[in-house]
């Protein structure tokens, strides 16, 4: 059994290292926060992420796709097929009609999210030659994910706060977006929050860093759907792995008992 | 041994019995993984070959599902794996299961390496075993390479851009290969449609490979912890129950740790910028291989020219090679090397040291240390295994298995 650990301690510094390979960076690091999705029975805030996809669809949709995702999968977070549809009730969608012709409807349930802009090039155009990146996976494609989105979102300096190494460091205009969080700290992104940027039906006090929360666990669930499924089956399958290794060792202590 | 025991099974079942005359398969397991003789004092190190082989079959079960949903192409890839995660019912289940089986397979191999490397498993008459062995491990680096790249995220295009260009460090003829490698004159999509058909073919060569493996050990049979040959029916067990219950059960205990990393952090052994859509236009600020591959991407790096990092870094695994012919200890097992034992564990922390280096951007101190772990390793393998194993004096071997075995239980 002590050799097992032994084993198990070479597995832990083989994943250690790996670790190690996505931690380098010269930014600040952004603070840790509390998740409702953490840890393994973490879920999703679904009132968050309802007030989440409102950020999103206020703010963010001005600039940012999120093309992975449907209309319909606002389903998961809550919302009868009804309130959906009421919700995407003035979004028109760009489709061809029986001749070929290219129109624009309604949108409906089955739609992928309407991208802000008709292709990559036109999003590029209007955004100082560099596309806003697509938000359907961002969550996950950046270390500490959630922590570090927050931390963009709610860690801009105006230029009359910084100092003049900071000015004369990473050479800021009064044109340029400071934020302590991003690599080389100037952002294309004007700051996109601010208190009572919107109004929540649920009476919550949209200050930036409510809504830069609310809007993470927006994208935290656009990133992946499926998590609460992911997280019940683990318990299910390491309850079933656990009494399995126990019959296993039982069975196995009884073969082995007149040997050793 | 394996071959002179026993007088051939009979069968009662009448079908088997009729079926066995004309192709014994049923008497070859019998004989194989029933009444084999097998070393009665293994440990749990022992479990890790049946451990790749169950690794081994999930990956290619669970690979042909998600074939089945995947595009190879440049423009859909990305998108079909995120669709399989999405839209494909339980696709979620089998991406993560064979993202992270990569990672416990290597997790597996590296373990069985170990533990032939520590035991002497590899000596005399177990060479072409091990040889067998080695050639799997290159077929699992190729493979495992190539099924990063489908994807199409940032690591997968980067990653491949980094190692298919090492060819170029060849003379006179690498641009060439490059070029026949990438299908074109930069990775692009059909770099990325040879890639699929690779990665779909290489692990059936593995598990050919594999029979071979297995053909080879049953012929002179397991080592064992002692690396003393069995003398008796006293010194072994029959294969079946005594070992298939106890790899039924490291079985197990591996896949509850492969499961706690497949349901609660699939991404944790991944890169956050395969999350990103690959773009020829955009370097990411550090490319890094997957973590196994990060010992001998530090190898790579060590050395400041770029033919000679290459020819290091596949010297790496072409000294294991010969692994057998280096080691001049006439004594297997390291349980008796009261020197080597040690040089084993600082073996291991070197490779580790390695793995470290290759996560970070070659820069300040990695340098050095690179350099030095890499000077190291082959220092191990090179000079001190042909050196130690002539002026080493081994601790006395017990007289036999059982001996051992039953001294153990009485003290």
């Amino acid at each position: 059994m002590r050799k097992l650990l032994v084993t198990g301690a070479i597995a832990v510094a083989a994943l250690a290292t790996g670790a190690v390979a996505i931690a380098a960076g010269t930014t600040e690091h952004p603070p840790h926060k509390h998740w409702h999705f953490q840890g393994p029975f973490g879920t999703y805030d679904r009132a968050a992420a309802q007030r989440g996809y409102q950020v999103y669809h206020e703010v963010c949709a001005a600039c940012h796709s999120l093309s992975l995702l449907a209309y319909r999968n606002l389903m998961e977070l809550g919302l009868t097929e009804n309130q959906v549809k009421d919700l995407i009730k003035d979004i028109q969608v760009p489709d061809l009609n029986d001749d070929g012709q290219p129109i624009e409807r309604p949108a409906r349930p089955s739609d992928r999210f309407k991208k802000p802009f008709p292709n990559e090039a036109a999003a590029a155009a209007a955004n100082n030659g560099k596309a806003p990146p697509d938000l359907s996976v961002i969550v996950k494609a950046r270390e500490n994910g959630p922590d570090y989105i927050h931390a963009l979102l709610t860690g801009y300096v105006p230029y009359e706060k910084l100092t003049p190494e900071q000015i004369k460091e990473f050479a800021v205009t009064k044109d340029d977006n400071f934020n302590k969080y991003f690599p080389g700290h100037k952002i294309a992104m004007t700051p996109p929050l601010a208190d009572d940027k919107v109004q929540y039906a649920d009476g919550t006090k949209a200050t930036t860093d409510q809504e830069a929360s609310d809007v993470v666990e927006f994208l935290a669930w656009a990133s992946e759907p499926h998590m609460e499924d992911r997280k019940r089956t683990g318990v299910r399958v390491i309850l079933f792995l656990l009494a399995m290794a126990g019959l296993m060792y039982a069975v196995k202590r009884s073969v082995w008992s007149d040997k050793h | 041994m394996a071959s002179s025991h026993g007088t051939p099974p009979v069968f009662n079942n009448k079908v088997i019995a009729w079926i066995d005359h004309r192709l014994p398969v049923f008497s070859y397991l019998e004989k194989e993984y029933n009444t084999f003789p097998t070393p009665r004092n293994f440990n749990y190190f022992w479990n890790f070959g049946a451990i790749a082989t169950v690794m081994l079959v999930l990956m290619i079960a669970t690979g042909v599902v998600l074939a089945t949903n995947y595009t190879p192409h440049v423009l859909m890839a990305f998108d079909s794996v995120e669709r399989i995660d999405r839209d494909v019912p339980q696709g979620w289940l089998i991406r993560d299961l064979h993202m992270n089986g990569a990672s416990f397979f290597f997790i597996a191999v590296y373990i069985h390496i170990f533990r032939g490397m520590y035991y002497g498993s590899y000596k005399a008459p177990r060479e072409l075993l091990w040889i067998l062995g080695v050639i799997i491990f290159l077929l699992m680096m190729a493979t495992a390479f190539m099924g990063y790249v489908l994807p199409w995220g940032q690591m997968s295009f980067w990653g491949a851009t980094v190692i298919t260009n090492l060819f170029s460090a060849i003379p006179v003829v690498g641009d060439s290969i490059v070029t026949w490698l990438w299908g074109g004159f930069a990775v692009e999509n059909p770099t990325l449609n040879r890639f699929y058909a690779l990665h779909y073919l290489l692990p059936f060569i593995i598990v050919a490979v594999v029979a071979l493996h297995v053909i080879a050990l049953h012929v002179h049979g397991s080592n064992n912890p002692l690396g003393i040959d069995p003398r008796g029916p006293q010194d072994t067990v029959p294969f079946h129950p005594y070992y298939t219950m106890k790899d039924g059960f490291g079985v197990v205990v591996f896949l509850i740790i492969y499961a706690g990393f497949t349901f609660f952090a699939p991404d944790y052994m991944g890169h956050p910028d395969n999350y990103i859509q690959a773009n020829p236009l955009v370097t990411p600020e550090h490319i890094v291989p997957e973590w196994y591959f990060l010992p001998f991407y530090a190898i790579l790096r060590a050395v400041p020219d770029k033919l000679g990092g290459v020819i290091a870094m596949f010297g790496a695994i072409a000294v294991l090679f010969v692994l057998p012919w280096l080691d001049t200890s006439r004594v297997r097992s390291c349980t008796f090397r009261p020197i080597y034992k040690w040089f084993m564990f600082v073996l291991v922390i070197d490779v580790i040291i390695l793995g470290w280096c290759g996560a970070n951007p070659p820069a300040g101190f990695f340098i050095p240390l690179s350099q030095v772990a890499t000077i190291y390793y082959f220092f191990h393998f090179l000079i001190l295994l042909p050196i130690l194993g002539k002026i080493e004096r081994p601790l006395p071997l017990p007289p036999s298995i059982a001996d051992a075995v039953l001294k153990k239980k009485a003290a």
